[in-house]
């Protein structure tokens, strides 16, 4: 039997659209079919008339991280440039993108709750998620969709009380992390839905190209914020999360998720080094003029929530770049969907699907 | 009660429309407060406040999504069975509603005092079976019928474990009647079946773990049998969108919704009677007869709907074979044993 899975439907994400062979509750193939959020950001970015310009447009692209994006973009044009920036803006971007991750795996584990039918996580993750989102707005006025940070710095300072009110999340957040994980991650009939579904193995991870949670889950230490470093990364202690499979095989949904949860550990740990050590300075000293690269090319990747996002940004010397291509993590990380979910139940393709961590805005582009 | 309206009105059929009537009126006023009291309770459960703006802490939204359903236009899916796709939700009702019948309100009152209660209760139990099954087949819709079919395998297999655990009650007690069941329980908190029912104190702490872990297995089934987490698997939002109620709208959806609430009173209410005194007061003679006893009832009832809630905005889902696993290999095995000792125990 054909059946047709979404784009309206609870639990794919967005606007995903997955037509299912099934034979009775075991399904036997599985072909996505996105393009239904496609807005052109790619031809968008080409037809701006500066390099700023494109900023906004990331922001929208993978619109629960926003934050991630606007740091890839802004890390390949300054690439481009060869730009110095102040200390002080690489140390409030690395706050931002890593209080962004947090704000992003919360939905992240909060929707894969739905996903296994417990609704009530995912209401204790936006309640945490709404205290970024308030750090968020008393920094630069939005919540969502920032342009916050700019080619060469950012557009507001640090308000006064910013550091203390983001300590105070920080000590709030870490207990929350060990209640959710009793309530969630550790509950028997969570562990029996996840473990050992869609379990994705290393070398198939690494030949679809996967990365992100998704690839550490599977046991690869990979990591962009420790490999190949950008910003400030390298002066920070903190570790690489693997899935190490304290329940399941290395590379199943629970691995996943847990990964996530360790990962918003290692954030706060971050951010907590970063707000000691946050150097005086002003932000926009270092926002150039008028952005005009000479002719050359760049590719910048960056560790976004999703994992490698990569921005090829080309150059004719102009004042608005000639092609920005965008290396979505999510559009890499669902077509191995259909690979691991082969064989599994329809109520594991869901638990599939939510443990991906896709969304569809970054997909599409 | 039956006793008092013949008396006003004679032997005739007003009796028998009143004494139907009753638990019709219960279960419409029940399910107001059920709605209410879930809603409430999943909102301060999740750091939430649910209703406020609609009367005093929103107590008059019950009525306005009630209002709400009834306005709404009635859609039938051009490709569905008119027929069945308007007979089920009654259906579905009907099986829930037939099991007030037997319900013992109070030792006055119960819609229809029949010596094989219990049997009645298992058998008009799996008739929304095919209510449901009618749902999804009338639809049209590959979802909903995925509902209907994962919803009959489920009531199915855990109506067994189920009926095992009432087996046992009832060899104890050697009555099928639901009254009678509370009569016998009436001496007080000691004779409650939970506790090994009204018998001798050495019989009765041998019988006490197997009846604990009898309760647990009936209440397990009983959360099964009404679809509702974690065994929602029949209507799961986030796989097959709602199940067999999918295609439904209007006043259909809001009589499947009814008949939810309904079957989650019914079997808390059988749950009550047959392992915890019905009607009976916990204090034996104090606190009982008249008004107390349906007080006691309800109260009772609604400790287990207060409970079925609580497990539902806790736990998440089962997958459909991990919930036949547990009803055949888990729940069915412990059940015959219990029963099996529960039998040994009676004979000696």
């Amino acid at each position: 039997m054909i059946i047709n899975m979404g784009p309206q439907h609870p639990s794919t994400h967005g606007v995903l659209r997955l037509e299912l062979v099934v034979d009775g509750e075991i399904v036997v193939d599985v072909i996505p079919h996105i393009g239904y959020l496609h807005r052109c950001f790619e031809k968008h970015a080409e037809h701006m008339s500066n390099y700023q310009q494109v900023i906004p447009y990331c922001d929208r692209m993978d619109y629960v991280a926003a934050m991630n994006m606007e740091f890839g973009y802004v890390v390949a044009v300054e690439r481009l440039l060869k730009l110095e920036i102040p200390e002080r803006v690489e140390h409030i971007r690395v706050i931002m993108a890593e209080f962004q991750r947090i704000a992003s795996h919360l939905i992240a584990v909060g929707t894969y709750g739905i996903d296994i039918g417990a609704f009530t996580p995912f209401l204790y993750c936006f309640r945490d998620r709404e205290m970024i989102l308030d750090l968020f707005e008393m920094t630069c006025g939005a919540r969502l969709l920032y342009n916050y940070m700019w080619v060469g710095g950012v557009s507001h300072d640090l308000p006064p009380d910013f550091i203390p009110r983001a300590k105070a999340f920080c000590s709030y957040f870490k207990p929350k992390i060990k209640e959710f994980n009793d309530l969630l991650t550790f509950n028997e009939i969570f562990v029996k839905r996840t473990t050992n579904v869609g379990v994705l193995p290393v070398d198939v991870a690494i030949n679809y190209g996967c990365s992100g949670p998704m690839l550490r889950a599977s046991g690869v230490d990979w990591d962009l914020r420790r490999d190949d470093p950008y910003s400030i990364y390298k002066k920070f202690d903190w570790e690489v999360c693997v899935g190490k499979a304290e329940v399941g095989v290395l590379g199943d949904c629970w691995n996943r998720h847990m990964v996530r949860m360790r990962e918003m550990e290692q954030s706060v740990r971050i951010i907590e080094q970063v707000l000691a050590q946050i150097p005086e300075g002003n932000v926009q000293s270092a926002i150039p003029r008028r952005i005009r690269p000479n002719p050359g090319e760049v590719y910048a990747r960056t560790e976004s929530p999703r994992g490698e996002l990569g921005f090829y940004v080309v150059s004719d010397g102009t004042t608005s770049p000639y092609r920005v291509k965008a290396r979505s993590p999510a559009f890499v990380n669902l077509s191995v969907v259909p690979e691991i979910s082969r064989g599994a139940m329809i109520a594991d393709l869901v638990a599939i699907v939510g443990s991906t961590d896709i969304v569809l805005g970054e997909v599409d582009r | 009660m039956e006793r008092l309206l013949t008396s006003i009105f004679g032997d005739t059929i007003i009796v028998t429309v009143v004494m139907a009537a009753i638990p019709l009126v219960f279960i419409l006023v029940y399910a107001l407060v059920a709605i209410y009291l879930e809603m409430k309770l999943a909102a301060h459960m999740q750091n939430r406040l649910a209703y406020m703006r609609t009367g005093w802490h929103g107590t008059l939204q019950p009525f306005a999504d009630i209002l709400k359903l009834l306005q709404k236009e009635d859609i039938i899916p051009t490709a569905a069975d008119r027929i069945l796709f308007t007979i089920a939700p009654f259906l579905v009702f009907v099986g829930a509603y037939a099991v007030f019948a037997v319900l013992p309100f109070s030792s006055e009152y119960v819609g229809s005092n029949i010596n094989i209660a219990v049997f009645y209760v298992i058998a008009v139990g799996s008739l929304a079976v095919v209510g449901i099954l009618m749902a999804g087949w009338a639809s049209n819709n590959k979802w909903s019928l995925f509902g209907a079919m994962r919803s009959a395998a489920q009531i199915v297999s855990y109506e067994i474990p189920g009926a095992l655990a009432v087996l046992a009650v009832i060899m104890l007690a050697g009555t099928m009647s639901l009254q009678d069941l509370s009569q016998m329980q009436s001496g007080g908190l000691q004779d409650w079946f939970i506790l090994g029912g009204p018998i001798g104190l050495t019989k009765k702490v041998l019988l006490l773990p197997f009846m604990v872990v009898l309760f647990v297995i009936f209440y397990i089934s009983t959360m099964a049998e009404v679809n509702r987490t974690p065994f929602d698997i029949p209507e799961a939002e986030s796989e097959l969108v709602q199940g067999y109620n999918t295609e439904y709208s209007g006043m259909k959806f809001a009589i499947f919704y009814l008949a939810e609430y309904a079957n989650l009173f019914a079997v808390s209410g059988v749950a009550a009677a047959l392992f915890f005194g019905g009607w009976a007061s916990p204090f034996g003679s104090f606190m009982s007869g008249g008004l107390w006893d349906p007080f006691w009832f309800i109260t009772k009832g609604m400790a287990f709907v207060t409970l079925n809630i609580w497990l539902r905005w806790t736990l998440p889902r089962f997958r459909v074979d991990q919930l036949m696993y547990m009803s055949w290999k888990v729940l069915t095995p412990f059940a015959v044993v219990c029963v099996l000792v529960i039998g040994l125990i009676v004979v000696w």
